[in-house]
């Protein structure tokens, strides 16, 4: 039942402990999926918590404040405060909404956000699991958070979470489309849908990072990736689906506390993770820009470009105002769809001669 | 041909606006916040601002005119006129005070920070001071409360005061009745009236 055919860091460790082998492996695969799911779960909030304190302070120096101030230095137990404060809240579950729907939903979204942390090539070594259609499969799960985020609108019985949703809907579900061209563009660039191995394609120095190795094709990929996942992920100037100005919260209107801080961390999460994405397709994933900084280990290179990108959209959010839908619609379809086949025509040429 | 020259152009001006829209963020990003710690740092505020009501009362003389010019009629003011024996002194203008004063109440609850009822005010008591944190938990410890007399005191000087009125009021009936007691001239002159 459980091949060792992909590599799991997590199974490894585990069948290495002497002192688990009295467990059958199919015991040991279920143990070793619970540490992994665990430690990536860890690894959102303990994002989430560092994330939304840069986010704003980012925020407040762009607007010539100072931010949070006042939890420790400089307001660095701000969140931490902030998720006390969450989880000792009351659970309000309005009269008159479908309960099981309403208490799946938060659920559905963050596990979404979470499963996808499972195929990131951190560093050469370091993989949950290298699935052979990693990209895939990243693209098929986060499909996923469409029926959860309809399931909170629908079952909120409100009329702002149900807009919410509905737009959530339209605008995750169209921008699917650049995205996954431009995730085409990379895997063709690389020949495989293994996250691991179009890593190792970009081998050698940053020129042969497929942002620029392939330029301009490459290039024009990685930036229609990264404006269609800022618009899939529902961050600033595309979030229309919590535009608190037009429609209080969107989806989320009727949640609060813990199922609220969900719909929060899966936020964060999902930038996290778009971020890696574009690090691994476009800038080389774990691998150093120039062979002499080689000493570096490559998490720290995976990491350090990651936190790149979630700062750059943290900066974009502070500085775009909100698009309407009609241009949300015109950019995806008129814009960046026909710009992300020219790339993969590009690329195509490119591969062939 | 137009409509697609405009296309590109949509797309290179929407490039640069954005460029150049993150690079003015960025450069705020580093420029020196505006932002004043309160509670720790404040700015100064300005002499002419209108805070909280003080009365300094040892030189109030009781002449009832803020009490009158409040247009939301926050001030309170109870007087009692001195007696005989008793001296208030002067006020620091030199005007001699004639009245205790039990009672000088203003509800800053109801103020409106106007400032008409400092401008009155013959021997410049009643200022506005530049104290602006008096928030409270009840609406009642608004009223600040001047008087210096305590509530013995007070109750004793009540008490002076309404022997003081019995006795006036006694000697206003026994005229009456002395003067009820020529009837001819009382009489004669309702006779005139009518
Ligand atoms: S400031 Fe105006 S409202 Fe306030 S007590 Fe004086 S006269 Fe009344
Ligand atoms: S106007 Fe001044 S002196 Fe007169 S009653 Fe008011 S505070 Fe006292």
């Amino acid at each position: 039942m459980i091949q060792a055919e992909y590599y799991n860091i997590f199974v490894k460790i585990i069948d290495q402990l002497a002192v688990l082998d009295f467990l059958p492996p199919v015991w040991k695969f279920i143990l070793a999926s619970v540490i992994a799911a665990l430690v990536f779960f860890h690894v959102i909030a303990i994002f989430a918590l560092v994330a939304i304190w840069v986010e704003r302070k980012v925020a407040g120096h762009i607007q010539d404040r100072l931010g949070p101030m006042e939890t420790g230095w400089h307001g660095v137990l701000q969140t931490l405060a902030d998720a006390i404060k969450l989880l000792i809240k009351e659970d309000i579950i309005a009269g008159g909404i479908d309960r099981r729907l309403f208490v799946l939903a938060p659920v559905i979204v963050f596990m979404t956000a979470l499963a996808v942390f499972v195929v990131f090539p951190v560093g050469e070594n370091f993989i949950v699991s290298d699935l052979n259609i990693g990209i895939l499969y990243i693209v098929a799960i986060s499909t996923l958070v469409v029926p959860g985020i309809i399931m909170a609108g629908w079952s909120s019985n409100n009329k702002w979470s149900l807009f919410g949703a509905m737009r959530s809907a339209a605008q995750i579900v169209s921008y699917e489309v650049p995205v996954g061209l431009a995730i085409v563009c990379a895997v063709m660039a690389a020949g495989s849908l293994s996250m691991q191995t179009i890593v190792e394609s970009q081998a050698g120095g940053f020129w042969n990072w497929f942002i620029f190795s392939k330029f301009p094709f490459g290039f024009i990929a990685f930036f229609i990736y990264f404006v269609a996942s800022l618009a899939e992920i529902n961050r600033t100037p595309f979030d229309l689906p919590e535009a608190e100005s037009e429609i209080v919260a969107g989806y989320m209107t009727e949640y609060s506390g813990m199922r609220w801080s969900f719909f929060f961390l899966a936020e964060y999460g999902n930038m996290l993770a778009v971020g890696a994405i574009a690090t691994t397709l476009f800038l080389g994933g774990w691998q150093t820009p120039i062979s002499l900084l080689s000493f570096i280990p490559g998490p720290v290179w995976f990491t350090a470009k990651t936190m790149f990108l979630v700062f750059v959209h943290i900066w974009l959010r502070w500085t775009l105002p909100r698009l309407r839908v009609d241009q949300l619609m015109y950019m995806c379809w008129k814009v960046l769809t026909p710009f992300a086949f020219v790339s993969i025509f590009g690329i195509g040429l490119w591969m062939t001669f | 041909m137009q409509s697609v020259n405009q296309y590109f152009l949509n797309i290179y001006i929407a490039i640069k606006s954005v460029l150049i829209g993150m690079s003015i963020t960025f450069r705020h990003l580093f420029t020196k916040s505006v932002t004043v710690q309160y509670p720790r740092e404040r700015l100064p505020i300005p002499g002419t601002s209108r805070n909280l009501l003080l009365n300094k009362i040892e030189d109030c003389i009781g002449c009832d005119q803020c009490v009158r010019v409040c247009p939301v009629n926050c001030i309170t003011m109870d007087t009692i006129k001195v007696f005989p024996e008793d001296d208030l002194g002067l006020a620091s203008d030199g005007s001699k005070k004639r009245l205790w004063l039990p009672r000088f109440d203003i509800d800053m609850a109801k103020c409106c920070y106007c400032g008409l009822c400092t401008y009155p005010c013959p021997t410049e008591c009643l200022i506005m001071t530049d104290e602006y944190e008096y928030a409270t938990y009840e609406r009642n410890d608004l009223v600040f409360k001047f008087t210096d007399l305590d509530p013995i005191q007070i109750a004793e000087l009540k008490e002076k005061d309404h022997i003081r009125s019995m006795e006036k009021e006694k000697k206003k009936l026994e005229t009456a009745k002395q003067a009820a007691a020529k009837p001819g001239k009382n009489g004669g002159k309702s006779g005139e009236g009518t």
